[in-house]
C-alpha cells in the first residue's frame, strides 16, 4: 500500500500493546516486519475511513437466520 | 496414448472418451506419466491420488460403455490443497494443518467433478493458508512457472496454474479471495474463472477470509471453463454464504458471440500502475473485440484498500489460536502478516465492510452503461522467483501483497471474471486480461473469452 498512515498512529506502540491484549508472542526478529505490515494496513484503513459514508450505508454480511 | 490428446483442452479429451476413441484409463495413465516426468522440477503436486484416479477412470469407462452422458468424461484434474479429498489431510499450504486427520469426505465441488466424469490426480501446492500471490511456499517449495521455471507460478493457487500449463492435467480447481485464481492464470497463461461471490459452494474447503472467499476452475480453453462451471453449480446446505440463485447454462450460451455487448476498457487506476506488457495485452484484447469505449471505475484504490483491511483482520482472527500456540510453524512471510492483522481495530474493518456496500452500488451504476469491462489481471508478466519488491507508478512496494492490485478490487464485490491469456508478439511469457461482468452474468464473460479464443487473440498452450 502506498498511501501514508495517519501520522497520529504509532504502529510500534500499537503492536506492542495489541500483542499483550491478544496474547501474541512477537519475537524480536519478527517485530520490524509485523510493524511494517501494520503500517500498510493502517494506510489502507486511512484511505477507507477518509471517505465519507452516509449513516445508512450498512455492511452486508451474509447471514440468514 | 500420446501426449497429443493429454495436451488438448478438457472438452476435446471428454469428446474422445465419449466417442470411445480412447479411454479414461489411457488418459489417466498419460497424466500420471506426465506428472512423474515433470513435477520433480516444477512442484505442482503435494499429494498424489493415482490409485483413486485409476479407479475413477475405470468407473467412467464403464459408464461411458453403458451410454452415460458425462460432460467431463475422463478429464484429468487436480485441486488446490485446501479442498478436502477423502482420505487425504487438507494441508491448506501449511505445516500446522498436516497434523489434522485425513478428510472424511470430498469437498462439495470435488463431488460435482466426480459426478461429471472427471478423474482426480491429487492435491496441488499453494501459498500458505492462501495468503499469497506468488505461489511460493516455505514448506513445500515454490510451484514454478512451466513457461520459465525461474519465475513464479503466481498464487495462491500456484500449483493449479503449474499443473495445467505443464500439461499434467486438463483442468484444476483453485480459490480466489483477492485474485488467487486470476493471478496464476495470468502468470501461467491460462483461462481462469472467478465466479460471482456466493455462486459455487465452498463446502469442505479450508477457509481464508469468509467475507471474500470464492472457488473457481482454471483450464486451457474458455469452453472448458463453461463446461466446468456448469458441472460445478449446485446447491449445498453446508455453505451458508452460497446464495440461492438460478443456475446458468453457460455451455449453451458461450457460442452466442459478442453481438452488441457494450465492452469498455477500465482506465485510471488500471492503467497508471500497469507495466507496458499489461497495457499492451488489454489493448490487444480490446482491439480484437472492437471495443473502443473506456470507463473509469469509481474509488477503485479505496476498494482495494478495504479488501486489504478485511482480509488481514478476518484471516488473522481465524488463525488466532494457531498464532498464539504455533507461530514459529507458519511460513514467515504469512505469519508476520497474520500477526499484524490480529492487531487491527474493529472500526477499520467495519468501515471497510460499509464501503463494500457503497462500492457495490457504485459499480451497479457503472454496469447500467456497459456490459463487460476489460482490465489487466496482473501489472506484469510472471516475476522471477524470490522477488521481494516491485515498483509501480514510481512507488516501490513489497511484491507479495501487491501483485494482486488489479484483481483485488473486483473480487471485493464478488463480480464474475474470466482471466484470458494473451501472448504478445515475440513475448516468451503470457499475461492475463480480466473480462469482468455484472454479478451473476458469468455467461457474458465466458462468451467474450470464447469469442477471443476463436479469433486467436488468446490461447493457453502447454509449455514447450
Amino acid at each position: 500500500m502506498s498511501q501514508k498512515a495517519d501520522a497520529s498512529f504509532d504502529a510500534e506502540a500499537h503492536a506492542d500493546h495489541m500483542a499483550k491484549v491478544m496474547d501474541l508472542s512477537v519475537l524480536p526478529e519478527w517485530r520490524a516486519t509485523v510493524v511494517a505490515h501494520l503500517i500498510a494496513t493502517a494506510a489502507a484503513a486511512e484511505r477507507v475511513m477518509s471517505f465519507p459514508l452516509d449513516d445508512h450505508v450498512e455492511p452486508a454480511p451474509v447471514f440468514e437466520p | 496414448m500420446s501426449d497429443a490428446l493429454l495436451f488438448q483442452s478438457a472438452h476435446e479429451i471428454a469428446a474422445a472418451v465419449k466417442a470411445r476413441r480412447t479411454t479414461a484409463h489411457a488418459v489417466t495413465q498419460a497424466a500420471i506419466a506426465q506428472i512423474e516426468a515433470t513435477d520433480g522440477r516444477l512442484h505442482a503436486f503435494t499429494d498424489r491420488t493415482f490409485a483413486r484416479a485409476l479407479a475413477e477412470a475405470d468407473r467412467v469407462d464403464a459408464e461411458v460403455a453403458k451410454g452415460a452422458a458425462l460432460p467431463l468424461a475422463g478429464v484429468p484434474y487436480a485441486v488446490k490443497n485446501l479442498f478436502d479429498i477423502e482420505g487425504v489431510t487438507t494441508r491448506a499450504g501449511s505445516k500446522i494443518n498436516r497434523d489434522n486427520p485425513p478428510a472424511a469426505h470430498d469437498a462439495f465441488l470435488v463431488g460435482r467433478m466426480r459426478a461429471a466424469g472427471s478423474v482426480l490426480l491429487g492435491a496441488l501446492n499453494m501459498g500458505e493458508y492462501a495468503y499469497d500471490f506468488t505461489g511460493e511456499n516455505v514448506h513445500d517449495g515454490a510451484s514454478l512457472n512451466p513457461h520459465d521455471p525461474t519465475r513464479m507460478s503466481g498464487g495462491s493457487s500456484g500449483g493449479s496454474g503449474t499443473a495445467l500449463a505443464a500439461g499434467m492435467v486438463a483442468a484444476s480447481l483453485g480459490s480466489d479471495t483477492n485474485g488467487s485464481v486470476r493471478v496464476p492464470s495470468s502468470f501461467c497463461g491460462l483461462f481462469g474463472l472467478k465466479p460471482t461471490f456466493g455462486r459455487l459452494s465452498r463446502g469442505r474447503t479450508f477457509p481464508f477470509c469468509a467475507s471474500l472467499d470464492h472457488l473457481g476452475p482454471i483450464a486451457r480453453s474458455a469452453r472448458d471453463l463453461a463446461i466446468l462451471f456448469d458441472a460445478l453449480q449446485g446447491q449445498d446446505v453446508e455453505d451458508h454464504a452460497q446464495l440461492r440463485h438460478s443456475s446458468l447454462d453457460a455451455t449453451a450460451e458461450i457460442g452466442k458471440g459478442i453481438g452488441d455487448l457494450r465492452i469498455a476498457v477500465a482506465e485510471g487506476y488500471f492503467r497508471s500502475q500497469a507495466m507496458p506488457e499489461a497495457l499492451a495485452a488489454v489493448d490487444a484484447v480490446a482491439k480484437a473485440l472492437g471495443a473502443f469505449r473506456t470507463v473509469t471505475l469509481p474509488e477503485v484504490a479505496r476498494a482495494r484498500s478495504a479488501a486489504y483491511v478485511i482480509t488481514t483482520a478476518e484471516s488473522s482472527a481465524l488463525h488466532l489460536d494457531r498464532l498464539r500456540k504455533r507461530a514459529a510453524d507458519f511460513d514467515p512471510d504469512v505469519r508476520d502478516r497474520l500477526l499484524s492483522g490480529a492487531m487491527v481495530p474493529a472500526a477499520w474493518v467495519i468501515a471497510a465492510q460499509r464501503f463494500r456496500t457503497w462500492f457495490r452500488e457504485a459499480m451497479r451504476a457503472v454496469f447500467r452503461d456497459v456490459d463487460v469491462i476489460l482490465a489487466p489481471a496482473t501489472p506484469f508478466h510472471a516475476l522471477p522467483s524470490g522477488t521481494k519488491t516491485i515498483t509501480l507508478d514510481g512507488i516501490a512496494m513489497p511484491a507479495r501483497p501487491n501483485i494482486g492490485i488489479f484483481t483485488q478490487p473486483i473480487s471485493f464485490i464478488g463480480l464474475p471474471v474470466v482471466a484470458v491469456p494473451v501472448w504478445l508478439p515475440g513475448a516468451k511469457l503470457p499475461i492475463g486480461v480480466q473480462v469482468i461482468a455484472p454479478a451473476w452474468r458469468e455467461d457474458l464473460a465466458l462468451r467474450v473469452a470464447w469469442h477471443l479464443e476463436r479469433l486467436g487473440a488468446v490461447s493457453a498452450p502447454v509449455a514447450a
